[in-house]
């Protein structure tokens, strides 16, 4: 048969391209070793926090600039992660002895302040660690499952499922909120202290967390870039574009749509669970819209078609918006929509559209290499 | 009764949608045997387009029953009559205009079809082979590694035509294959489409009479949702109905 030189090379040859693979070892170099090198425990923990975003934005990429579903919830998946593992710290923290000043000892202490006197049955299985580490992934896993296949099964989509995944964030924000006794109300679950004895608290553990949790996002963008470069990544491509046509090529659109979803929240619920962990508490304040919507930011201003963009973006805006909210509290709000207008009409294709168009082709001239076999793609 | 159907490869009995009471096909009745190239003509407005469109599951019929080889098409999503063997070319060029030509050539290859499927396809040989057999056929052996964004009009229609030949569907429709071409397009078109509806059975919609009377078996006329006339084409041409309503303009 005839041979195709150029498909050797193409998106079924390696795992990744060269120009991925150097994007890929300078943000590893940047996460494990020049951001723990240069910065105090204290910027470094706020570094990890910015990381947990990251995982929310690669999941987006794979949701909306891959396949088109623009969620404009993924608070609520990045909160039930947060949640979970929250509930299992909280219970740890609460022992009789370190509790036994309440009237009923043993409890969450914002359970005893609402006169709740035993803790309820969906809290129980929150003893066990396994079964917390299973649920942290598989309850926004579920609950998206049950989003996904109840709208994209029904053909719903573009705008209307954003707005109907706005919808979930605001209605889970005001539940959380509203159940105060069982959930902690607007304070959400606070005053963590260890995990199976060991003290999150100090700088050594937020340290090592942040390693953990930097090692987790490369398994996820492992994990994303798979996903990727598989069929199922050029399906979602092709599902962007022509829904339609898709369903002619004997695909059931629906399933894809609700796979990509699902993968997007158990992304997020990592992130969240790790923001748990390293910050110390989880509040309805990252569950909501605007959270859920300035995460989109994130992944717009790395660059929507990027996974390595989309990490590059998190860091870069939350670093800018603690710098700038430090000095100018209230400018930065207007700050933040600025730079989404900025984006959207702009580079569309946020930094890693910049760094492709403008940057690459710099590099290229610098480095005339006339003999040197063309870098795939 | 049903051992006659069971001569036809397609059965369309009593088809008919309405949208908002407007009765876009109206009780149209007609049978494809195998092997049987099937031309529908008609003027604008006759419902050509979306009889297909209701076989492939596109529009969902308001009555009526469409079988295809004893299977009901009408109670089938759209991905599932495809793998029972259909196959629909559109009227305007739909192709993944983000992907390559091998790419677009690759996801209506037929295997990997479910999620996992789809993650766990490997781009093999076979892959390969059948990929570089059909881009041949359609004369884009050398785009293969080409946006589909960047083909002309006429390369796009031919790579949908690839894209429903890789899925090697029994039963083929196509919505005016060679409109909007250059005459040497058509003539190009003419002959892949010649060679394409050799072992399988074909609906085609088409307008040119010219390519009509060269590839046509039987010939279906539709007039306002119904059926006009049926027959061989110089059956068709010397019905005095056909010519007031259409072919007289």
């Amino acid at each position: 048969m005839t041979e195709f030189p150029a498909m050797a090379t193409g998106r079924d040859g390696r795992f990744l391209n060269r120009t991925e693979a150097m994007g890929a070892v300078a943000l590893a170099l940047l996460i494990f070793v020049l951001l723990p090198l240069a910065l105090d425990p204290f910027r470094l923990n706020l570094f990890g926090k910015y990381l947990t975003y990251a995982f929310v934005a690669v999941g987006l990429v794979l949701c909306w600039g891959a396949g088109g579903i623009l969620s404009l919830g993924q608070g609520v998946f990045f909160g039930l992660g947060g949640y979970a593992l929250a509930m299992f710290l909280k219970l740890e923290a609460s022992t009789p002895e370190a509790t036994k000043i309440q009237s009923t000892p043993g409890i969450p202490d914002f359970m005893d302040w609402n006169q709740i006197t035993a803790l309820p049955g969906w809290w129980q299985p929150f003893h066990s660690l396994s079964f917390t580490i299973f649920a942290v992934v598989a309850v926004p896993v579920i609950f998206a499952f049950i989003i996904g296949t109840a709208m994209f099964r029904r053909r719903v989509g573009g705008v209307y499922f954003s707005i109907i995944t706005q919808a979930v964030a605001a209605i889970l924000t005001i539940l959380i909120i509203g159940q105060q006794g069982y959930t902690g109300g607007v304070n959400g679950i606070t005053d963590l202290r260890t995990l199976k004895g060991w003290d999150i608290r100090t700088d050594e553990a937020k340290t090592a967390l942040y390693f953990v949790n930097g090692g987790l996002l490369f398994a996820c963008l492992a994990l994303a870039q798979f996903v990727r470069r598989s069929k199922l990544g050029r399906i979602l491509i092709a599902m962007r574009d022509r829904e339609d046509r898709v369903r002619f090529s004997g695909y059931d659109v629906a399933s894809f749509k609700i796979f990509v979803f699902c993968l997007g929240a158990g992304f997020a619920a990592i992130g969240g669970a790790m923001f748990t962990l390293q910050v110390g508490f989880m509040s309805p304040s990252f569950v909501g819209i605007v959270p859920s919507i300035e995460m989109v930011i994130f992944c717009a201003v790395g660059g929507r078609n990027s996974i390595l963009g989309a990490v590059w973006g998190t860091l870069l805006v939350n670093w800018a918006k603690t710098s700038f909210s430090e000095s100018f509290p209230e400018l930065w709000q207007f700050g933040m929509g600025a730079l989404f207008i900025a984006v959207v009409l702009v580079f569309p294709d946020g930094l890693a559209g910049v760094w492709k168009q403008h940057v690459e082709p710099l590099f290229a001239r610098l480095k005339p290499r006339p003999s040197a076999p063309q870098p795939a793609e | 009764m049903s051992e006659t159907k069971d001569a036809f490869i397609l059965t369309v009995e009593d088809l008919t949608v309405s949208f908002d009471g407007f009765k876009a096909v109206n009780g149209l009745n007609f049978y494809v045997e195998p092997n049987e190239c099937r031309v529908i003509i008609g003027p604008n407005g006759a419902g050509k387009t979306t009889v297909l469109d209701l076989i492939c599951g596109r529009t969902r019929a308001t009555g009526g029953s469409v079988q295809f080889k004893g299977q009901e098409l009408l109670k089938m999503r759209e991905d599932q009559i495809v793998h029972a063997g259909v196959g629909r070319k559109f009227q305007n060029p739909s192709v993944y205009e983000d992907l390559t030509v091998f790419e677009n050539l690759e996801i209506s290859y037929p295997r990997g079809y479910s999620v996992f499927g789809a993650l766990a396809f490997r781009r093999d040989q076979a892959v390969r082979d059948r990929i570089a057999e059909i881009a041949e056929i359609i004369f884009l052996q050398d785009h293969l590694q080409e946006k589909a964004a960047y083909l002309s009009h006429g390369q796009k229609q031919w790579l949908e035509i690839g894209m429903l030949l890789i899925q090697d569907p029994e039963l083929l429709m196509l919505d005016e294959p060679v409109a909007g071409m250059s005459v040497a397009e058509r003539v190009k078109t003419a002959e892949l489409l010649n060679r394409i509806i050799a072992d399988r059975s074909v609906i085609v919609i088409e307008h040119d009479m010219k390519f009509v009377e060269d590839i046509a078996t039987r010939v279906t006329v539709l007039h306002q949702g119904k059926l006009l006339a049926e027959g061989s084409m110089a059956h068709v041409q010397a019905d005095p109905k056909v010519i007031e309503v259409y072919l007289g303009h």
